[in-house]
């Protein structure tokens, strides 16, 4: 395996962006933000990658549009996922592993305020059998939440300090949509929404782009790049049946399955994506962090959860610690698919 | 000039698919059709509802369906306080996973209820069926907590059901660009508004944001004339749904004279034969009380009678 590392991180949310829904506006300020951090210019970048969904904003073809942001004359290689950016990253790092590119920028852009973001996602539903109904995202999750509840797995404390938790924690974060120091009391006393969904339960509707760029170490660009490196040291995405019927939805085998594959021995923090809070309890035991792993210190995609990069962001996140020192070694796990269908876990970590 | 942020406009988008079944899925739809829910048999033993084309575990196609009850207990449940257009209801009611009578494994439907604390993990529930049934899940309208009435009785055998029409529509708010809606606010005001890249000076009409080629914000704004140059042409002979244009008729790439990048527009006052690259054209605008934020404030481009343009002059621009 090539030794890769992650180089270079921008992100911008915000609740309601007003602009076209290609999010060139935001692509371009990122793209410009990370060529500062690396040093490096559009020629040093060896292959695009990014995520999105033309569902979310009704516009045809607009990751082709957003192309506009890189500048492709003369023609760059790139490519394109109907998926959160992080599987875009993982294209991006088997490209790199194949040795057809040495460098990546992979980015992931979304206006989910411009339709009705949890109706728009009942199109990733059984087609024949339950998209007709409008299954919509907060449904299907709180159908999720409440077999956990009545079935022992978790409770509504343990749910509620998810929430305290990662809004706490996102008053430390710029980006962050929705943040406010709070205690679990505060969290309980919070009427129902979508029983037994509190509305703090339910990531923010949120817009957004962000980006990320990878690097080979043996390569001349990586000699010339100043900055700190998080060595990626795992990356594996499993994916589990789409009828919710056929797993019990209590459980992530999935992300259990790509965490023991990645490796998460020696892990000190994890960024998990996680919309709604019950899910972070499912992804902590999947993964079995224990109590000495730092959870979230972002304030995690409860506090911002711009659809196509939300996932992106939690490996952007880990990685600031690394190059931080806020973390030796981190996890960082995005999620696609109703119920935590598809999840993707990456280690990584500092190397002096 | 102030921010007055960008240009919306409501847009809905929809489609009806028609999606063809396989032979799992029609004969339960055929069954939904004559009031019968069918379940399938995994391998493990288990029946599910809807029935999945194929085992989990072993991948075989599921060959064996089962009548099951019309009605069940429910499994889990969410509240839906605020239903979305095309949900079985369009008042709260609840989504909930429905394990019907002879199965094992739950179905997703709406049970209808006037508040939460009329449904519980455990009550039993039955379907209320549609008056009239195609074969489809939504022949099953809702369920509701099981009374003392009748139960269901499946209708005759009927013809097989071997495919489900799926609507599927979405309502947007459509944004254009800043940029975008500064060519659209000018075009209300009669003018064409580009903008230049300041790295490799190109004029953009429409402007894009971006400059494709250099991938820097275009920020410098740039009138341009409303004549140009066509620089290459398509004669449109073929008729198609929505058409508004009696055919033949010509849509062309203008070069309006000040811009760098050609854009489409429709040709008229001239035979379709006669149109030609190099053309020199000028746009016809309508009434001025007609205008607004939109490109059909000009109607069509016609000749100005001037000599052909030179290739040379619009070379680099096709």
């Amino acid at each position: 395996m090539r030794d890769v590392a992650i180089v270079g991180f921008a992100q911008r949310q915000m609740k309601e962006f007003d602009g076209s829904p290609t999010c060139v506006e935001l692509l371009v300020p990122i793209f410009a933000e990370l060529f500062e951090q690396t040093g490096w210019t559009k020629s040093d970048i060896d292959f695009w990658c990014s995520g999105s969904s033309d569902y979310l904003a009704g516009r045809a073809f607009s990751f082709v549009s957003a192309v506009d942001a890189i500048g492709a004359l003369p023609p760059v290689m790139e490519s394109h996922v109907e998926m959160d950016a992080a599987w875009a990253l993982y294209e991006a790092w088997v490209k790199i592993q194949t040795g057809l590119v040495d460098t990546a920028l992979v980015y992931g852009f979304g206006k989910s305020s411009a339709g009705q973001l949890r109706r728009v996602m009942s199109l990733q539903m059984d087609p024949y059998t339950v998209t007709p109904l409008w299954a919509d995202a907060v449904s299907v999750a709180g159908l999720q939440a409440r077999a956990g509840l009545e079935g022992g797995a978790w409770d509504e404390e343990q749910m509620a300090a998810v929430v305290a938790r990662s809004m706490s924690d996102a008053t430390g974060n710029e980006h962050a949509i929705r943040s406010r120091t709070t205690t679990v009391e505060d969290v309980l006393a919070q009427p129902m929404y979508a029983d037994p969904l509190r509305r703090w339960d339910c990531a923010p509707v949120s817009d957004g782009a962000a980006a990320i760029v990878i690097s080979a170490a043996d390569t001349p660009a990586f000699d010339r790049f100043p900055g700190q490196s998080a060595w990626i040291t795992g990356f594996e995405h499993r994916i589990e049946p789409g009828a919710l019927n056929s797993r019990d939805l209590t459980v992530s085998t999935s992300t259990a399955a790509a965490g023991a594959a990645a490796g998460v021995d020696g892990v000190d923090l994890a960024e998990l994506h996680a919309p709604f809070s019950h899910q972070e309890l499912i992804l902590g035991s999947a993964l079995g962090l224990g109590d000495d792993v730092r959870i979230n210190p972002s304030g995690g995609a409860l506090t911002a959860n711009p659809m196509f990069t939300a996932g992106l962001n939690r490996i952007g996140e880990a990685a600031r610690q690394v190059w931080s020192g806020g973390s030796q070694r981190a996890l960082a796990h995005a999620t696609s698919g109703p119920a935590l269908q598809q999840n993707l876990v990456m280690t990584m970590e500092a190397r002096s | 000039m102030t921010d007055v942020g960008t240009l919306h406009a409501p847009m809905k988008v929809e489609f009806d698919y028609t999606r063809s079944l396989g032979p799992t899925l029609s004969e339960f739809m055929t069954g939904l059709k004559r009031r019968q829910i069918l379940g399938g048999k995994l391998a493990d033993g288990t029946v599910a509802v809807p029935p999945p084309e194929f085992d989990p575990q072993t991948y075989d196609p599921i060959t064996e369906l089962v009548p099951v009850g019309s009605e069940g207990v429910v499994q889990s449940w969410v509240w839906v306080p605020e239903p979305v257009p095309g949900q079985p209801l369009d008042k709260p009611f609840a989504f909930a996973q429905i394990v019907l009578d002879g199965t094992d494994r739950p179905l997703l439907h709406a049970v209808a209820v006037e508040a939460p604390d009329q449904i519980a993990t455990g009550q039993r529930v039955r379907a209320v069926w549609a008056e009239e049934t195609v074969g489809a899940i939504t022949d099953i309208r809702w369920f509701e907590p099981e009374g003392d009435g009748p139960a269901t009785v499946p209708g005759p055998e009927g013809e097989a059901v071997n495919g489900i029409i799926a609507p599927v529509n979405l309502s947007y708010d459509y944004a254009a660009s800043p940029e975008e809606s500064k060519f659209f606010r000018g075009l209300a005001d009669g003018k064409l508004i580009g903008q230049r890249c300041p790295v490799c000076e190109k004029v953009y009409v429409p402007p894009r944001g971006a400059c494709p080629v250099d991938g820097v914000p275009t920020t410098d704004e740039v009138e341009v004339a409303d004549r140009g140059t066509v620089t290459t042409f398509c004669i449109v002979n073929v008729p198609f749904t929505g058409q508004q244009i009696p055919i033949p008729y010509v849509s062309a790439y203008v070069l309006l004279d000040g811009a760098d990048i050609a854009f489409l527009h429709l040709i008229l006052g001239i035979d379709a034969a006669d149109v030609r690259m190099g053309l020199r054209v000028k746009a016809v605008w309508k009434p001025r009380d007609e205008w607004g934020t939109t490109i059909a404030n000009i109607s069509h481009f016609e000749p100005t009678g001037e000599p052909d343009a030179d290739f040379e002059t619009y070379k680099v621009h096709l």
